[in-house]
């Protein structure tokens, strides 16, 4: 006989009381660790999908930078065009190591999704892109012939979705032509294994945007100089310039808000489940008013009855904590699904990112939770007068 | 001359009542010797079960003087009230007050617990045996009879040894045969273990196989004769 088994026996009494107010809590706890996950999976993808892109500065005709920076991240480009001339120009600047220039063109396919119909993303590239992004490799057949050959390679996932082989043919509606796949490309986990890429020349052409750009990504030879390089392409009429630090800033901005208000409602939410437990706890104090007096009669200390009292409230936590832990591991998907409609832009790769040590901080923080919320219905119960709790509960 | 184990001068217990005093227990004095067996009776309200509350350290008293087990203990807190009557007294109350989750063993083995006995562990279920109940202590007290609830009770006042035995209208919810078992129960711990008892009832008949009975009458003790007080 101990108080850790006295209070375990004294919260089985009442095993429905018990167990509402346990996954009060622990629902709470999986909110916020869902919402931690999400914090630092949607960061890590973020930060993975910019790096994997290869280039630390996007230029693109003059428009709303945001719209620009979540087409780039979608798939290449934003949607307006400016003259490909441009890129002689930068290319004459002693501070760029490599550049791309990429032309991102969407048509709608009625075939697509077994005939649900859906947007198909093109985008022309040239020899440049495998410079850029050496790591990306061939699952099957190779680069393009030539720079206008109407030929195709296919992103990993873009391939998988259409069932496509190299030297199969894709039909492209409404220009009506056909394209070769010459090649598929290894998964690289970004938002390029869903497109769709051809030759730059074929793309202006069979887009009809002969000499035009959608986006250039560029690298250089000394980070450092990035600063002092955007300022000098302000000045150059028609363009703009969006490091990927301030693409990567400005999501993480908008995200903010959302998270914000999401850690808010997961912190009432908590509040809610603290106000649960002590009612819970204090209710069953009251509910055993004569039985504290006898336990006082029988020689239980004010420190015996505290800690009894005390104990039920940690073992509550406790194992709200270990539960909501589980709700939050089970549940990441779900929550993960939810996040992927209701964002504007979600990187690929796991959105929820649930670190041991956010489960061990959760399971903690429910401790804590016990330990406060349990002070004043221990400290009630501690405070009986035997005799006026004997009599009381006659 | 065996020694004095309670001794009270001018007791009194005074409750605030509708902005009046009333005197529970008015002005008395008593002693008990070690390895007596007292009853104390008078009618419902003459301030019996306020008494022992205050003999069994349970209560404060208003004024007065009372010693328990050679400490006096007029004027000491809860704090201390709790270390006087830890292993050195033990209760047992009209309605039983056992823990309904805990089975006949673990209800006596929590007294040890909370009196810092637990190296008596062994007493749980020698008591439980001595007071014939050996066989069912793995039972929850809502499958005991009232009897065997109540010997449960006494077996957790026994547990730690106590050198007093304090019970409340202890077989107020029993019949009569419980009664008097529960009773017997007492002689024989008094009789053979020496265990000073004090017992309060509103039974006459059991009240006086104590070996000494003290009445009560408006929260004063009057004359042991006096048995018409129950009419």
């Amino acid at each position: 006989m101990n108080v850790l088994s006295l209070a375990y026996k004294n919260l089985k009494r009442k095993k429905i009381r018990t167990a509402l107010t346990v996954m009060g809590v622990a629902i709470a706890v999986g909110v916020l660790v869902s919402l931690m996950g999400f914090d630092r999976g949607y960061q890590a993808a973020l930060t993975r999908d910019i790096d994997k892109m290869g280039y630390q500065l996007l230029v693109t005709a003059k428009g709303c930078p945001y719209e620009a920076a979540t087409m780039m991240l979608k798939g290449g480009g934003g949607l307006r065009y400016m003259e490909e001339d441009i890129v002689k120009h930068i290319e004459s600047d002693t501070r760029v190591d490599k550049l791309t220039p990429q032309l991102v063109a969407t048509e709608y396919d009625p075939d697509r999704l077994d005939g649900q119909g859906g947007f198909v993303m093109y985008m022309g590239i040239s020899d440049s892109y495998r410079d850029l992004k050496p790591w990306v490799t061939f699952k099957a057949g190779t680069w393009f012939s030539s720079l206008n050959a109407d030929e195709a390679i296919m992103g990993y996932e873009a391939a998988e979705l259409e069932q496509r082989a190299v030297g199969d043919k894709i039909f492209i509606p409404n220009i009506n032509k056909v394209l070769t796949v010459v090649g598929i490309f290894d998964r690289t986990g970004t938002q390029d294994d869903g497109v769709v890429f051809l030759p730059l020349q074929t793309a202006q052409t069979l887009f009809d945007l002969p000499g035009q750009l959608t986006g250039i990504g560029i690298k250089l030879k000394d980070i450092h100089t990035i600063g002092e390089f955007e300022e000098d392409l302000y000045n150059v009429p028609g363009i703009q310039v969006i490091s990927m630090a301030q693409v990567r800033g400005t999501i993480l901005n908008l995200v903010a808000s959302a998270r914000v208000m999401a850690n808010s409602v997961a912190l009432i939410a908590i509040f809610i489940a603290l106000i649960g437990v002590i009612n819970t706890i204090l209710m069953s104090v009251f509910e055993r008013t004569q039985e504290i007096g006898v336990m006082k009669a029988i020689g239980a200390s004010r420190l015996d009855v505290f800690k009894l009292i005390w104990m039920e409230t940690l073992i509550i936590c406790a194992a709200a904590g270990i539960i909501g832990n589980v709700i939050a591991l089970v549940g990441s998907g779900v929550v993960e699904i939810i996040l992927r409609k209701v964002l504007p832009y979600a990187p690929s790769g796991s959105l929820v990112l649930i670190t041991p040590q956010f489960l061990a901080s959760a399971f903690l923080g429910a401790i804590v939770l016990g330990i406060l919320s349990g002070i004043y219905p221990a400290w009630r119960a501690a405070s009986m007068i035997p005799v006026e709790a004997i009599r009381r509960g006659e | 001359m065996a020694d004095i184990i309670i001794n009270a001068k001018k007791l009194t217990k005074t409750y605030r009542l509708f902005a009046e005093d009333v005197h529970a227990v008015n002005g008395i004095d008593f002693s008990i010797e070690q390895g007596e067996f007292v009853s104390i009776m008078g009618a419902s309200g003459s301030g019996k079960t306020t008494l022992l509350d205050m003999i069994g350290c349970l209560d404060r008293i208003s004024s007065g003087r009372l010693e328990v087990l050679g400490r006096d203990v007029t004027t000491l807190r809860e704090t201390e009230l709790v270390k006087v009557r830890r292993g050195n007294i033990g209760f047992i109350f009209q309605d039983f007050s056992l823990i309904s989750s805990l089975t006949a063993l673990e209800n006596v083995e929590l007294a040890l617990y909370f009196a810092r006995s637990l190296p008596k562990k062994n007493n749980a279920q020698k008591m439980l045996e001595k007071v014939g109940l050996g066989k069912r202590i793995r039972h929850l007290p809502r499958q005991l009879s009232g009897g065997e609830q109540q010997r449960v009770a006494i077996a957790r006042a026994l547990a730690t040894e106590p050198r007093l035995l304090l019970a409340d209208e202890p077989t107020g919810h029993l019949d009569s045969d419980r009664s008097q078992e529960i009773f017997d129960v007492f002689n024989t711990l008094n009789r053979e273990d020496g265990l000073t008892i004090v017992v309060t009832t509103h039974n006459q008949k059991l009240g006086l196989q104590a070996g000494r009975a003290i009445f009560l009458q408006d929260g004063c003790i009057v004359s042991k004769e006096r048995s018409n007080l129950f009419n």
